[in-house]
């Protein structure tokens, strides 16, 4: 079992993204450390667009989180719904 | 010699404001929602009693028959702030400019057939001073309302208000002469189609208790009159028949209105969820003012679209109807 992560900018436009992982990934650990918000989770990490809405009550595109997207490590799987960080291929 | 740097992490001792975080917790950083919202209310130390109103602090909650423990948890779910309401509502002004400039550079309005460019002129224009009258409304309810999170979104909603009055205005404008505004006026004052629908919203004007102004006005009027002019109107009936341009006009109204309407149902699902006495009032004024809004956009319904009005409008009531039953409320 090996640990994939994502990073963002720590913002107002990261906030409901991250609050969105968290809420999807029950496994998922947040570390902030200034300026920055890195989520670590074992094997898998899913990002739901749904989710991110639920938060915002706003329509979101998940292009998005590119603009505050600092680092991340797996293989993405990535539609206009989801995007998954895991270790399969 | 040798510099070494190093990244090295300071905890803040605090991680939002007490007022704050009496609220949310202090065990993370509060969002800019919560701490533009939480805790602004003033609630103490007022020396005088406004003259205008002495049964009533400045601030008073017992102005509204709603009862709740704390004004705070009538939270916005698109958590508008001013900088995040500002920037949504900029970019929506963006597509609409674009949409106005497509329209003139193609000469798309004169493509629309004359009768059907005048037939929404007949209808919309005089919906400016409904929504001037929804304006007045939400400034009132964020003027005697109690609590931030209640009382702040509801003055972006007059605002918002303010922005479709002004795209009615251009379109008037763009479609037509400018003295289809002045007829619209003449038609809301004198023309019998309108003088229901005048009629209701005058009497919205005068509602004291903010949170009836909050019902009658957000979810039982607006509830109608949007998807009965914006979507059976304008969307289903002139955009089919040659005018796609009037539709691309007002695209921002439906879009709003689906968008604030999450808003006007979260704030009265959490108010009637707070006790049976309060779900029993807003049901009642949900009852009496979807009644009261349903048979004044009656003629207005007929105006807009003859025989299918009365359809149209009955399919809008459902809709409403569905949502105050989401919202644990009898519509």
């Amino acid at each position: 079992m090996s640990n994939v992560f994502i990073a963002f900018q720590h913002n107002e436009e990261s906030r409901p993204v991250v609050d969105a992982i968290v809420a999807d990934n029950p496994a998922a650990v947040v570390v902030r450390s200034p300026g920055l918000v890195k989520i670590d989770a074992p094997n898998r990490l899913q990002i739901r667009r749904a989710t991110i809405e639920e938060q915002t009550g706003r329509p979101y595109d998940l292009q998005q989180l590119h603009v505050n997207l600092v680092t991340l490590s797996g293989h993405i799987d990535e539609d206009e719904d989801q995007l998954t960080l895991s270790w399969k291929h | 010699m040798n510099i070494d740097l190093q990244a090295r992490e300071i905890e803040p001792l605090r991680h939002t404001y007490a007022h704050v975080a009496r609220y949310v917790g202090d065990d993370k950083p509060a969002s800019r929602y919560q701490e533009a919202i939480f805790g602004a209310q003033p609630s103490a130390n007022f020396h005088y009693r406004p003259t205008w109103d002495p049964t009533h602090e400045i601030f008073d909650a017992s102005r509204s028959k709603v009862v709740l423990a704390d004004w705070y948890a009538l939270k916005d779910p698109r958590q508008f702030y001013y900088a995040s309401w500002s920037m949504a509502r900029a970019r929506q002004q963006d597509a609409v400019e674009s949409n106005f400039q497509f329209v003139e550079s193609r000469g798309m309005v004169d493509k629309i057939p004359d009768a059907l460019r005048h037939k929404a002129v007949q209808v919309l224009m005089p919906l400016r001073h409904a929504a001037w009258g929804a304006n007045m409304n939400n400034a009132s309810i964020c003027a005697y309302g109690y609590g931030t999170a209640f009382t702040a979104p509801a003055m972006f909603h007059a605002m918002d208000n303010l922005g479709v009055a002004q795209y009615l205005t251009r379109l008037g404008l763009a479609l037509d002469d400018p003295a289809v505004l002045d007829e619209g006026k003449a038609a809301w004052l004198n023309d019998a189609h309108w003088q229901q629908l005048r009629h209701c919203v005058e009497d919205t004007l005068v509602v004291k208790d903010p949170f009836e102004l909050f019902v009658a006005q957000n979810l039982a009027l607006d509830g109608l009159l949007y998807p009965l002019v914006y979507g059976s109107f304008v969307d289903d009936h002139v955009a089919l028949q040659g005018g796609t341009a009037v539709a691309m006009l007002t695209a921002f109204m439906p879009e709003w209105h689906d968008e604030s309407a999450r808003w006007v149902d979260a704030v009265v699902k959490t108010a009637a969820a707070e006790s049976e006495a309060n779900r029993l009032q807003i049901s009642a004024w949900v009852q009496a003012w979807t009644e009261r809004a349903q048979a004044a956009l009656a003629p207005v319904a007929r105006l807009a679209l003859g025989d299918a009005g009365g359809d149209a409008l009955d399919e809008a009531a459902a809709r409403l109807a569905e949502r105050c039953r989401k919202a644990g409320v009898r519509g």
